[in-house]
């Protein structure tokens, strides 16, 4: 089932970065691409948990603030050690300014 | 692909990080023989960072595995938990363990890491070390409010183990020979803002302090210490002094220690077919003149996995990686990225939350190394930066390393 909902202005993301977003309790990570597309992920790394939206994004990558462990923010693929798990991934729509995430 | 048709049998000893993430990266890169782990410790592989930190302060330690049950399958890791290797027959390409096996190998990587110093005074061994899951388990059992805790060394191990135990409402006492806190670890300033939180949380970091003998005392000890009338007492001690590389098994079998295992700079020992990595090894690093150096990082052990996995398989890969390591004191986090010996000047970036990062520049200008501190991960995005900084050797702008206002991010693009 669809639950679109606003998750930040498409100003609020500088290009190439991201910032978390909350929402019902959730942490999301919301991206902003070298070419002004937006993506969300869920908020944690898959490693040890910890907050993904205080790491560098290098163009289509999020790397973790604590042990480097890159991901994919586009697909939410692992890029090798130390991630065993995938990110999860959530449907991005951009209107009027606004990105609204799908978190389902 | 790199050539592996006489490469069949891999042994690696140690299941610490940089065993494990060996075994996954022989696979990624298509390694299809036998991979054997040979551990003494009866657990599987975990991870030792949290040990002094967030699983110290949790009710019942439980491991973070580096590779859980279902990788190692996937990967077909042949895993012996609890057997030491006794000696390597080099001529016949054998580890032998001291059940009297004997696992053949084509390659061997030495992941022997380190173990905690212990105290050299009288009654040393009344002081407890950090090292394994059950060090932290023993440790644990003993924490808890009201307990007074002393801690000798004011290192990284110490200072956390210092925070994790206040946390814990313990009343904590730091003791440290050298005149600062983390004089091996990082500049003074930086030092102090870790220090200083310590002061505020309650927590006595005495610097400057000998300890001479640990004696029992009414169900628990007494700390004496040069100059002070009384000793100090306390419930629990722990040594948190430094760890000493496990070399003792390459030493017996002829190969060249130097303060670690010695290897090349692609983590070679001088018999081809033992490679080195991680804690336990010194290595020639490029970015730092060549200067043979042995690090105690999780980054390090990991990094050097990959590099030594590669070169196992007739790669040739250079270990070039930044030093880099990380501490979590309180809600403080400190990233450190570099060696700061050539440092001839400094500049501080403050962003105002508490957060700030220090850079220290050679005399040419080049970025040598970078230390920040604040809350959590928040200065993560900047020290990586500053790591990719170090790597190539930039000579980066002082003026947009102080400023705060002007991203860091466009400094590895010019």
């Amino acid at each position: 089932m669809s639950n679109w909902t606003r998750a930040c202005g498409t100003d609020d993301i500088d290009n190439e970065d991201v910032i978390p977003v909350a929402i019902d309790g959730h942490d999301y990570a919301v991206y902003r691409s070298p070419d002004d597309d937006y993506f969300a992920t869920d908020g944690h790394c898959t490693h040890e948990a910890f907050l993904l939206a205080e790491g560098l994004v290098m163009d289509n990558i999020i790397e973790c603030p604590k042990h480097n462990g890159r991901f994919d923010y586009t697909t939410g693929e692992g890029k090798g050690a130390p991630i065993c798990e995938n990110l999860r991934t959530y449907p991005v729509r951009v209107e009027g300014g606004s990105v609204y995430i799908d978190i389902g | 692909m790199a050539a592996t048709g006489n490469v069949e049998r891999i042994v690696v000893v140690g299941t610490g990080e940089c065993g494990a993430r060996v075994a996954r990266e022989l696979r990624e890169r298509g390694f299809a023989g036998v991979i054997t782990m040979i551990g003494d410790e009866p657990h599987t592989t975990y991870e030792r960072p949290p040990l002094s930190k967030s699983a110290l302060i949790s009710d019942e330690i439980s491991p973070v595995e580096v590779l859980p049950a279902a990788r190692l399958a996937e990967f077909d890791v042949e895993l012996m938990s609890g057997k030491a290797v006794e000696f390597l027959d080099r001529d016949r390409m054998l580890a032998v363990l001291s059940d009297g096996g004997e696992v053949p190998y084509d390659r061997l990587l030495l992941a022997t890491g380190a173990r905690a110093r212990t105290l050299p005074i009288a009654g040393g061994e009344f002081a407890l070390t950090l090292r394994t899951i059950d060090d932290a388990r023993a440790l644990r059992a003993r924490l808890g409010l009201g307990r007074s805790v002393t801690v000798i060394g004011a290192g990284l191990i110490g200072l956390e183990v210092a925070a994790s135990a206040r946390q814990l409402g313990c009343d904590v006492t730091v003791l440290e020979v050298a005149p600062r806190a983390l004089g091996r670890a990082l500049p003074a300033e930086m030092a102090d803002v870790l220090v200083k939180r310590h002061a505020e949380e309650g927590v006595e970091v005495l610097c400057g302090v000998v300890p001479t003998d640990i004696s029992i005392l009414d169900g628990g000890f007494a700390v004496g210490v040069e100059g002070f009338d009384q000793p100090i007492t306390a419930d629990v001690v722990v040594a948190g002094i430094g760890a000493t590389p496990n070399v003792e098994l390459a030493q017996a079998a002829g190969l060249r220690c130097e303060n670690g295992i010695a290897v090349n700079d692609r983590l070679r020992t001088d018999d081809t077919a033992i490679f080195a990595a991680g804690d336990c090894c010194s290595f020639p690093h490029p970015l730092y003149g060549g200067r043979r150096i042995r690090l105690e990082s999780w980054r390090n052990a990991h990094d050097q996995a990959a590099v030594a996995a590669a070169n196992m398989l007739d790669g040739d890969e250079q270990h070039a990686a930044v030093p880099w390591f990380w501490s979590d004191q309180y809600d403080l986090g400190l990233q450190h990225a570099g060696l700061a010996d050539e440092a001839a000047s400094a500049v501080v970036r403050d962003s105002g939350n508490g957060s700030q990062v220090r850079f220290a520049l050679a005399l040419d200008g080049r970025l040598v190394a970078a230390s920040g501190v604040g809350p959590g991960t928040s200065t993560a995005k900047d020290i990586r930066i500053a790591e990719m900084l170090i790597a190539a050797g930039n000579r980066p702008d002082p003026e947009v390393l102080a400023d705060a206002s002007l991203p860091l991010k466009e400094l590895i693009k010019s």
